[in-house]
């Protein structure tokens, strides 16, 4: 009996001292939860989620502070990939947040800005080049079409243009075919 | 002709080759058309960059766009005359989308820019494959790879065996047929050009045994030489590059490896013509073999200028014979529906068939998958290709991948077999290209987190030094006070001290 106890205390020790060692030693910084919602979220940082970017919205999921379905730019398919990431059921997303609207990219009007850097400020991605006084552009390459430099502009100059398919991002389309009737015997 | 060592490779079809009618009558040239479009993207890689504008007077052979880049192609003016305009064209490709070309106004003077020939004996390799990347030619055999990358070698990768593709393994498909009838002599010489630039210890040409004249053409140039010549049966689609390959060697190229890792180069006939054309004469890549057949009237092989429109080309077969207009590029097996005539003739472009309803009757009704794996043992790529299809068919893309689904080379042999008439290589196409998009939009998405990272971090440094500006300004204004303080003290004392001595005078 003694021996008994004396063997499970000891083993007790061990492994505590096993597991509060490893605790220090492997310690993981970061929530690795978060960058793996965060690897789903499209990355536009435009905050229709009501965060102030996507990678605050992927914490929020994380802690359970927000819903899945709150990333209009992911649309459907990004609710239903962060459902099954957090193992939760599918919900469409809330048009409280917006719709998903095909890919854009901002424009800005050359003639008609002012260069106040308004918009620069605004951009989430740097993706304005320009300074004050001096007309400004946008690197369309790296525009995420999150449409946050539109509010500030004072002289509305910038307009979103969607992306048209081109022969370089032409995809072949699903495959559809007729049913036929099938013929009497 | 005896079939000797061959290595046969998995499944394949062999659907009715229809090669007969185009063979009938020569080669013949097809007279300079008034107008020429020539696309900027006639090639795999960068987009050609444009080096005239519209007004100038070009000649024959001229660079009018260069290559951008290592993996592009230049484009000649393939005769002489005026640059009209540079502007978005319908091109030949199944999406049937505008791209940018340059239209050229022909001047039917046909006069050459000097040709230069090259001594490439003499120079050294590396300036070599340099002036070859200006000769605009690319992989004639319908891949449109920029030829000078392929014969580029480092230590890394030296190649044991250059391989020859004179399969031409598609129905109705005859321009390499008719080129090695009437220019054997440039294709071997070619092909010693190409095996010398590469360092080749062996050279191959593989042709499959339906082409007799050709054989014995190409048998005859080769004599003296070390050029060998293999026949393979004739099974679709021995013409694809690794097939052609086991074919002849046995080795098979593994996953995620190109042949050349292996030690061998494959080109295709017309394009060592092309590169002897280029280093004996200086002729650029300008022009190109095309067939066309099917239901035209007189179904023949031209030799046709790029850019020439292709219903000119059809004018020149007679017309078509059949009111619904429709034509494809490339074989039935592989090919695509044209999305007009009005497009223009370019280097991809081997062959075009006036589809009837007698030769390619309309597609019987697709019925659900049996299961009865017939795909699976056609396939000559050792693919699943009915998993392939369901997992295609309902979007299951990462499970597509798992299977495979890049290997295949869309040769269309499931199709081909399938009794239940399932488009599957149009599921391939769908499932390939939704895959590349999704990857394109991911690493899209990875570049603005990076971005929008650095942009944070900017922002906070930016904040951090301003507070420590404001606190060394706040700190500047503590010293400012002191010395102040420190002038007041003397002053006083100076004062103090100046009554001091009035007082001592008084005194």
């Amino acid at each position: 009996m003694i021996t008994a106890l004396l063997v499970m205390i000891f083993l007790a020790i061990l492994l505590g001292l096993v597991l509060g060692y490893s605790a220090i030693k492997f310690k993981v910084d970061g929530d690795p939860m978060v960058a793996r919602i965060d690897a789903i979220l499209p990355q536009t940082q435009c905050g229709q989620c009501g965060y102030p970017g996507c990678k605050p919205y992927a914490t929020a999921i994380a802690k359970g502070e927000a819903d899945i379905n709150q990333c209009p730019p992911g649309g459907d398919a990004g609710a239903k990939a962060l459902a099954e990431l957090m193992g939760m059921e599918f919900k469409p997303v809330n048009e409280k947040h917006g719709v998903q609207k095909p890919k854009s990219v901002a424009l800005i009007d050359e003639s008609t800005c002012i260069g106040c850097t308004l918009c620069i400020q605004a951009c989430p991605v740097d993706a304005i080049l320009g300074a004050a006084k001096q007309m400004h552009t946008i690197i369309a390459s790296e525009c995420t079409g999150c449409e946050l430099c539109l509010p500030p502009c004072p002289v509305d100059c910038i307009t979103m243009e969607p992306v048209l398919e081109n022969s370089e991002s032409w995809k072949w389309k699903y495959p559809i075919y007729n049913i036929q009737k099938a013929q009497k015997a | 002709m005896q079939l000797k060592n061959i290595f046969k490779f998995n499944g394949g079809v062999h659907p009715d080759e229809n090669k007969i009618a185009s063979t009938r009558l020569p080669i013949a040239k097809l007279a300079i058309p008034k107008k020429l479009v020539l696309p900027l993207r006639q090639h795999v890689g960068h987009v050609a960059k444009v080096k005239v504008k519209p007004g100038d007077q070009v000649f024959k052979g001229q660079i009018i766009a260069e290559a951008d880049g290592n993996i592009s192609a230049a484009i000649h003016a393939p005769t002489s005359g005026r640059i009209l305009k540079i502007s978005e064209e319908i091109l030949p490709h199944p999406s049937g989308l505008p791209d940018f070309c340059i239209t050229l106004e022909a001047d039917f003077k046909d006069t050459w820019i000097e040709k230069k020939p090259i001594p490439w004996k003499k120079i050294e390799k590396t300036q070599l494959i340099e002036t070859l990347s200006q000769s605009g030619i690319v992989g004639l055999g319908g891949a449109v790879f920029p030829t000078h990358m392929k014969l580029k070698t480092n230590q890394k990768q030296t190649i044991h065996t250059l391989v020859i593709n004179a399969a031409e393994c598609e129905p109705f498909i005859t321009c390499d047929d008719m080129l090695m009838r009437e220019r054997a002599d440039e294709i071997i010489r070619g092909s010693l050009i190409a095996q010398t630039i590469l360092g080749a210890e062996k050279c191959v040409i593989g042709i499959e045994d339906n082409k007799i004249e050709a054989y014995e053409a190409l048998k005859k140039a080769a004599q003296k030489t070390t050029v060998e010549i293999t026949v393979v049966p004739t099974l679709y689609p021995s013409g694809d590059a690794k097939r052609l390959i086991y074919l002849l060697m046995g080795i098979e190229v593994p996953k995620e490896k190109r042949s050349v890792d292996l030690g061998i180069q494959v080109f295709n006939v017309a394009t060592v013509a092309a590169i002897y054309r280029y280093l004996e004469f200086g002729e650029p890549s300008i022009s190109r073999i095309v067939t066309i057949t099917g239901a035209v009237k007189t179904p023949q092989n031209y030799e046709v200028l790029f850019g020439t429109p292709l219903s000119e080309l059809i004018k020149a077969a007679g017309g078509s014979s059949n009111k619904q207009k429709k034509f494809i590029m490339g074989g039935p097996m592989m090919g695509f529906d044209l999305p007009s005539i009005d497009v223009p003739v370019t280097k991809a472009m081997n062959c075009v068939i006036e589809s009837s309803p007698e030769l390619f009757p309309t597609p019987k009704p697709v019925m659900p998958c049996i299961r009865c794996a017939r795909c699976a043992d056609a396939c000559p790529v050792n693919l699943q290709p009915q998993e392939l299809y369901w997992f295609s068919k309902s979007s299951q893309l990462e499970k597509a991948r798992e299977y495979n689904l890049f290997d295949c080379i869309e040769c269309g042999c499931c199709t081909y077999v399938c009794p239940s008439n399932i488009p599957l290589v149009q599921f391939y196409r769908y499932a390939k290209s939704e895959i590349i998009a999704q990857d394109k939009s991911k690493e899209a998405a990875n570049t603005a987190r990076e971005r929008n990272e650095f942009r944070l971090a900017r922002l906070e440094r930016e904040k951090k030094e301003r507070a420590e500006r404001h606190a060394q300004k706040a700190l500047g204004a503590q010293d400012k006070q002191a010395e102040d303080d420190k002038k007041s003290t003397i002053a006083a004392a100076m004062e103090r001290v100046k009554q001091n001595q009035q007082e001592n005078i008084k005194n």
